[in-house]
């Protein structure tokens, strides 16, 4: 069992911290998952639309981004062990390095969004509205809350890793007292772990 | 104490684990481009979740953790994988 640590700096439990830190990943969990059923019994009542509609989308932006996030999600990881090292330059340059990453995410993301508003196509629009089928509609509807979903929560993550590094830098999160990084990497994979499945549902099975 | 200090993991297993999963994605973007009809969304998911397992167990610590929370992430995950076979038994017998 690990012990609490008092340190001038407040109650500490790593294990707790852990376990609060799932017990919040659970619930976004099912909150994508609710969603994903949605899109699974949707694309099961219309897979003719789905198939065409999924042609739209560009594999190679997916893949862009598939990578860039499964990068970051390893600076990140490596920084919790750069952390306990005792190295703390290494620990912020990963995650500087990280940010960028998300930051290069978002940016993808604003263009991939823009060449569909380019196109007519946005929730609602007159395009989608009135010569787009049920089911493509569905299939676009179900993009935009879920990619954009997606993206408020790489714009969250951004905020606690950027509130992780403030805390190393002002030595309140350190080797010792590591929940507070552990937390925002465990965040983080949680973000990387619902693209992993974004990607192949919307961009690869076409 | 002590035993967080063993949990320190080595930079080389996550960059093996990051090699592994960008291989993973580009043979999935490879089969899936491959007409495989019905197969193809099977043969995506398949991929997507031999990539989530690595990154729960490696990036996120499930391999160091204690045998608790690796069964609490399994129980909800289980949980899900019931509610969508549910779903399904309903749609696909549906008269």
């Amino acid at each position: 069992m690990e012990e609490t640590l008092h340190d001038g700096h407040g109650h500490y439990d790593a294990e707790a911290s852990k376990i609060g830190m799932w017990l919040f990943i659970f619930t976004e969990l099912l909150l994508f998952g609710g969603l994903f059923i949605i899109y699974s019994v949707y694309r099961f009542l219309n897979p003719d639309a789905f198939h065409l509609a999924a042609g739209e989308l560009d594999v190679t932006v997916g893949a862009t981004n598939t990578v860039i996030l499964l990068v970051s999600s390893m600076t990140i990881a490596m920084s919790t062990s750069a952390l306990r090292y005792k190295n703390k330059k290494l620990t912020l340059g990963l995650i500087g390095i990280t940010l960028l990453l998300a930051l290069g995410f978002l940016i993808n993301k604003y263009f991939e969004w823009g060449l569909k508003f380019e196109h007519g196509i946005w929730p609602g629009s007159e395009h989608l509205v009135n010569d787009m089928s049920q089911g493509e509609i569905l299939f676009f509807g179900l993009y935009f809350v879920m990619t954009g979903l997606h993206a408020l929560h790489i714009i969250i993550g951004m905020v606690i890793m950027s509130v992780a590094a403030v805390r190393i830098l002002k030595g309140t999160v350190y080797a010792e007292r590591a929940a507070m990084l552990d937390n925002a990497g465990l965040y983080w994979h949680l973000v990387d772990l619902i693209w992993i499945f974004l990607f192949p549902l919307f961009y690869l099975i076409t | 104490m002590s035993e967080e200090k063993n949990h320190i993991v080595p930079y080389r297993v996550y960059i093996l684990v990051l090699l592994a999963l960008i291989a993973l994605t580009f043979s999935s973007i490879g089969i899936t481009s491959i007409e495989l009809r019905e197969y193809t969304v099977a043969a995506a998911l398949i991929f997507a979740s031999i990539k989530s397992f690595l990154v729960l167990t490696y990036f996120m610590h499930l391999k160091y953790d204690k045998p608790y929370i690796r069964a609490m992430v399994g129980f909800v995950f289980a949980i899900f994988v019931v509610v969508i076979i549910i779903t399904f038994l309903d749609y696909l017998y549906r008269t």
